[in-house]
């Protein structure tokens, strides 16, 4: 499958990808109404880390042998078996973090606005486009493409 | 090919999904005790403190046992293996046979004998579905309930009834709650957190006596001390089920014994989760494990193998995300070490309600408390699993912006551009 990849040589730890995350995730889909009027604000759901001179954007790795969703204690996190994206139904999480526990790359956030969930990277899957991180970033440091691990 | 699984939780679910990786015909039969669809044993606090309504219960959707083409005799019994005939008989005489058997039958409460506990009623433990509807219908709002127990089952009890009682006490034997996944300091902060919230505690005591005549309607502490009380709730612990593995005379030692294919000491009788003994690798030793995400990874490989795959469990360690009125905690691996050889790196706030601790043996985390700031703690857990020397990166697992930065160039890369595990 197609996934994210960060080539850190590349990142000048702008962060736009995490502002266009929200962006894409937000109602409006318009970066002014989603950080202005929109409460509350999606998260953003890609990570930057950054320890200059290196940063890199971080986010959900997709794993076929996905711990969060064999964590889960409710079955919200799942794997579609068709795309192999996994996503949380955050309808039936109830913010117990287990799968913050057992994400090995950490790439699971807490959004405690309103009713708590967990949130992560869905690859823009409802979108139909490619993911607008790697679509906004500046630098063509985050790369979409099949690697066939 | 004939599987039978016995129980209906997180390992006998995994199990089934195990199973159909490699096995899309073979006929699957699922028995449980419990008439339920199955369901998420940890949400029963949140059912009966409402937040999570009946539909919210289920851990797979209604038509998980018809997709997975599973056979469920739910309601029923499994009272005894006849392993030389390969059958299962049921509490209504019925057999069942098998090529292949996982006895998934998880944990049951355990309840010590105590003065006045016989013929009672509203005597309660915490670890059903029906415990918890049953809860709900008796506890009035002016019922005073005691917890036995500040483990993680007592502690969720106490805080889901917080919403319906206002008199809720908890008594526990230990100096502090949730001894086993937490120092005093966070045991503190999260006794405060509770007690703010209505909670009440008796630490370093027990109940002695259950008095009343029909029904609670009083309890004897250790000091000497009464209680009165209206609904006693028993949550000092959990023993693994294993009286039906009993009847095929597998090898028991606390729990079920069984290899790395989850294999029991009697042929094609498979076992797994919390009715099952693990290999813990942060202190070496065969434990009880009774945790969610160890039950599903044992349930889905002993299905993987029953099914004719081969896949190995190469042991787990004690960990834990819970919180308690908007109180999150992650823990894993030894947090309160004792003897020589260990460093702790520590840092916490009591005010603010948080707390770090790192445990470091031998240059490897073998253990941690994250209290309140719990984000990327599985970067901490992989650490444990995967015994990293830690080098330098000891010096950074206190900071607040811990992450893949803190790790070295070659590693980091190979974690992240690699795509995840499989």
């Amino acid at each position: 499958m197609k996934k994210v990849y960060a080539l850190e040589e590349y990142c000048v730890g702008c962060k736009l990808c995490e502002v266009h995350c929200v962006v894409a995730h937000s109602k409006s889909k318009d970066i002014i109404k989603a950080y202005k009027k929109e409460t509350p604000r999606p998260l953003p759901r890609v990570i930057v880390e950054e320890d200059m001179p290196v940063s890199f954007a971080l986010q959900c790795r997709h794993c076929e042998d996905a711990p969060c969703t064999k964590a889960c204690i409710t079955g919200a996190m799942h794997r579609d078996e068709e795309t192999g994206v996994v996503t949380n139904r955050e309808e039936r999480c109830v913010g117990c973090w287990t799968c913050i526990l057992v994400c090995p790359y950490g790439a699971i956030v807490r959004n405690e606005e309103g009713k708590k969930v967990a949130t992560k990277c869905d690859l823009c899957s409802q979108s139909g486009d490619i993911p607008a991180c790697v679509k906004n970033c500046p630098n063509e440091a985050l790369k979409f493409e099949e690697r066939g691990e | 090919m004939e599987y039978v699984i016995v129980g209906n939780s997180a390992a006998a679910i995994a199990a089934v999904e195990g199973i159909r990786k490699n096995d899309k015909k073979g006929n699957i039969t699922l028995i449980s005790d419990e008439k339920h669809h199955t369901y998420s044993r940890p949400l029963i606090s949140y059912y009966l403190g409402d937040k999570v309504k009946e539909e919210g219960m289920y851990y797979r959707e209604q038509d998980f046992y018809t997709k997975n083409n599973v056979k469920t005799l739910l309601g029923e019994k499994a009272v005894e293996i006849k392993k030389e005939e390969k059958k299962v008989v049921l509490d209504s005489g019925e057999k069942i046979s098998y090529n292949k058997l996982l006895i998934a039958t998880g944990s049951v409460p355990f309840v010590p004998p105590m003065d006045g506990l016989e013929g009672k009623e509203n005597i309660y433990t915490f670890l059903k579905w029906d415990d918890a509807t049953a809860l709900k219908s008796k506890v009035k709002r002016q019922s005073r309930v005691i917890v036995i127990g500040a483990g993680l089952i007592g502690l969720k009890a106490a805080e889901g009834l917080n919403k319906l009682t206002d008199d809720v006490t908890v008594v526990e034997l230990a100096d502090r709650v949730l001894s086993t996944i937490l120092d005093h300091q966070a045991a503190s902060i999260v006794q405060k957190q509770m007690e703010q919230q209505g909670t009440k505690f008796v630490l370093n005591n027990t109940v002695v006596q259950i008095c009343g005549d029909g029904k609670v309607e009083k309890v004897i502490l250790k000091d000497g001390k009464a209680l009165p009380c209206d609904i006693l709730i028993i949550a000092i612990g959990v023993r693994p089920n294993v009286a039906l593995a009993q009847t095929a005379g597998i090898q028991i030692n606390r729990g079920i014994m069984v290899d790395s294919k989850m294999e029991t000491s009697v042929n094609d009788i498979y076992a797994a989760g919390d009715v099952t003994e693990s290999m813990d690798i942060t202190v070496n030793t065969n434990r009880i494990l009774a945790l969610w995400p160890n039950a599903y990874q044992q349930g889905e490989i002993a299905g993987y193998n029953m099914s004719g795959g081969k896949m190995q469990f190469d042991g787990a360690f004690p960990m834990n995300a819970i919180g308690f009125f908007g109180l999150p905690m992650i823990t894993a691996g030894i947090v309160n070490p004792t003897g020589e050889g260990y460093s702790v790196y520590m840092e916490m706030n009591e005010d603010d309600q948080w707390l770090k601790k790192f445990v470091v043996k031998e240059d490897v985390l073998v253990g941690f408390i994250l209290l309140n700031k719990v984000d990327r703690a599985g970067i901490y857990t992989s650490l444990i699993r995967d015994k990293v020397s830690l080098g330098v990166l000891k010096h950074h697992l206190l900071e607040d912006g811990f992450g893949l930065k803190a790790f070295p160039k070659s590693i980091r890369k190979e974690k992240m551009l690699m795509g995840g595990r499989k």
